[in-house]
């Protein structure tokens, strides 16, 4: 494992004093990918200070939680990261679930697993395209978005929604997963073999790629502890740290995955992490569907639900890191508090320790490998 | 080094030792009414943690500590206003990233002055958490250097999550 004092930024410069100036960066820059604002304090072409700033299109989504019932609740959870939605709603209805005591079909947890690796790849799909984007490489968005859009319209088929997704509730399913959906499924993970190795061929492996992640935007294992990071940012730093291990849920423990790890630490590993669990996505998906049984797809709920008193925590593997939901019930049909903690606050919450002395192009190649949503940061 | 559960279990009910009588410095820098932790083991599977850590204010960031040395990562800091007790209560989460391990601390401090100490100077992430958490509840984490509004308004002076709040 890297110490994080072993990995000192490339272009930091010494103490030398010299005249600094403030740059502002965003709210609205396209390398924030929403409204983001970084506040930068430049020595020269290297950052002395990033603090960012957020809040922009903060919505008090825990306000909303304490004036409606907790399944009045769920499609809110849909919209805090838009990109990950389906492991959002599973964190909340597994919260309230685990609180309840609501048993949810076998066929449920197994559609659950398949929906939310889906969703886990097109989230990766749109961070793949979005990075090279802010690199400078066009193209890859293009076919990312080709690819990204099969998913979508097997998910639209399957929930009605592309992306905000509200397809789990307590104790299974909207509906069913019918045999359209499994056969595209399929069809699709046959498909997106071939391509991925087109992606390392045509982008993972370019020269220009590796030059501008390779050694770039370090960030250790004990600053990712410090600061809550996770997801494939700790896992770029060499920690096997994955919610579906370490507090499995669902069917995950019956299911054979490799947790992807890079030992360097920089932006490349934080790429090619991604690229990794794009493939182990595909693999827990062919697993799902071979073992998928048939039966209920909605177990017993009441009507009115009434949570016991007390709290109860539930996380979830997103595809920026770890969701948790954290509840708290008094007894009534409203919830008394909805805490959401959000991989991507706490993966930004570094930046201003991880960039200093960066140059400027760095700092957002590593922004760019952060995988950050805005949404996720200010709820 | 990955801690047991009873490793940590004893760690924590050190706490209450470590209060009582002060290791060095000042008399009055420790809380005159040393408060007893209760560390309690819970079922993961119906709970979502396993350790579940009452402190008081004053102890907070002995507590951070106890969990940094067991390799624990700051996973969230959050309030929760108990407007019926007067009280509000701070949940501290913490992560493993390399055992199977989660902990919650809890701190209750007064409704009408809601302070405690920042554990930013043990986790620099916390200072984020902290600052949401003064934003939603107006508690203050004394020694926190930016407790400024982050999420809501640069000129908010409401704190919405409070039970008692009229928009």
């Amino acid at each position: 494992m890297i110490a994080h004092k072993d990995l000192v930024p490339l272009g930091r410069v010494g103490d030398s004093p010299q005249e600094t100036f403030v740059l502002n960066l965003g709210p609205q820059h396209p390398a924030a990918h929403g409204v983001l604002r970084v506040l930068l304090t430049m020595d020269g072409e290297w950052i002395q200070r990033a603090e960012p700033i957020i809040g922009y299109i903060h919505r008090m989504h825990e306000k909303m939680g304490e004036n409606r019932t907790w399944a009045k609740f769920l499609p809110n959870t849909s919209r805090i990261d838009y990109l990950s939605a389906m492991h959002y709603t599973h964190a909340f209805v597994g919260a309230v679930e685990r609180a309840a005591k609501i048993e949810v079909p076998l066929r449920a947890e197994y559609a659950r697993v398949i929906t939310s690796e889906l969703n886990r790849i097109s989230s990766h799909m749109v961070w793949w395209g979005a990075l090279l984007l802010d690199l400078g490489g066009f193209t890859p968005i293009l076919y990312a978005f080709d690819d990204r859009e099969k998913i979508l319209d097997l998910l639209e088929a399957l929930c009605g929604a592309r992306l905000t997704y509200c397809y789990y509730r307590f104790g299974g399913l909207y509906n069913d997963v019918d045999d359209a959906f499994l056969k595209g499924t399929r069809d699709f993970v046959a498909h997106l073999r071939p391509r991925l190795k087109m992606y390392r061929d045509l982008v993972t492996d370019n020269i220009i790629l590796r030059k501008r992640l390779t050694g770039i935007g370090p960030i250790s294992a004990d600053l990712c502890r410090r600061y809550g990071a996770t997801g494939p940012v700790i896992r770029g730093a060499g920690v096997a740290y994955d919610v579906r291990r370490a507090e499995p849920y669902s069917v995950y423990p019956k299911l054979d995955f490799k947790i992807p790890t890079y030992s360097e630490a920089d932006s490349m590993a934080r790429y090619l992490v991604r690229m990794d669990e794009m493939e182990e996505s595909l693999h827990i998906i062919e697993q799902a569907l071979d073992q998928i049984p048939t039966g209920p797809f909605l177990g017993k709920v009441p009507r009115v639900l009434k949570l016991p008193v007390g709290d109860t925590c539930y996380a979830v593997e997103a595809a920026r890191g770890r969701f948790m939901v954290r509840i708290v019930s008094d007894g009534k049909e409203i919830p008394y508090r909805v805490k959401l903690r959000t991989p991507s606050f706490s993966n930004l919450s570094l930046y201003e320790e991880a960039s200093k002395g960066m140059i400027l192009p760095d700092a957002l190649a590593m922004m760019g490998s952060l995988d950050l949503v805005i949404p996720d940061i200010d709820r | 080094m990955n801690p047991t559960l009873e490793q940590l279990t004893e760690h924590f009910k050190g706490l209450t030792a470590a209060a009582a009588v002060p290791a060095d410095g000042p008399a009055e820098s420790v809380s005159p009414t040393p408060v007893l932790v209760v560390v309690q083991a819970v079922d993961f599977a119906l709970k979502g943690f396993h350790l579940d850590v009452a402190v008081g204010p004053a102890q907070v960031v002995a507590a951070a500590e106890v969990a940094d040395r067991a390799g624990f990562g700051i996973d969230s800091i959050t309030g929760v206003d108990w407007l019926a007790q007067n009280e509000m209560e701070v949940v501290y989460d913490f992560f493993h990233p390399t055992s199977p391990l989660r902990v919650v601390v809890r701190a209750r401090v007064p409704r009408g002055s809601p302070e405690l100490p920042t554990i930013g100077g043990v986790f620099p992430g916390a200072n984020w958490h902290e600052r949401e958490t003064h934003d939603f509840f107006g508690i203050r984490f004394t020694g926190n250097p930016n407790l400024k509004p982050f999420l809501l308004p640069e000129d908010a002076t409401f704190h919405p999550l409070l039970k008692d709040y009229k928009p």
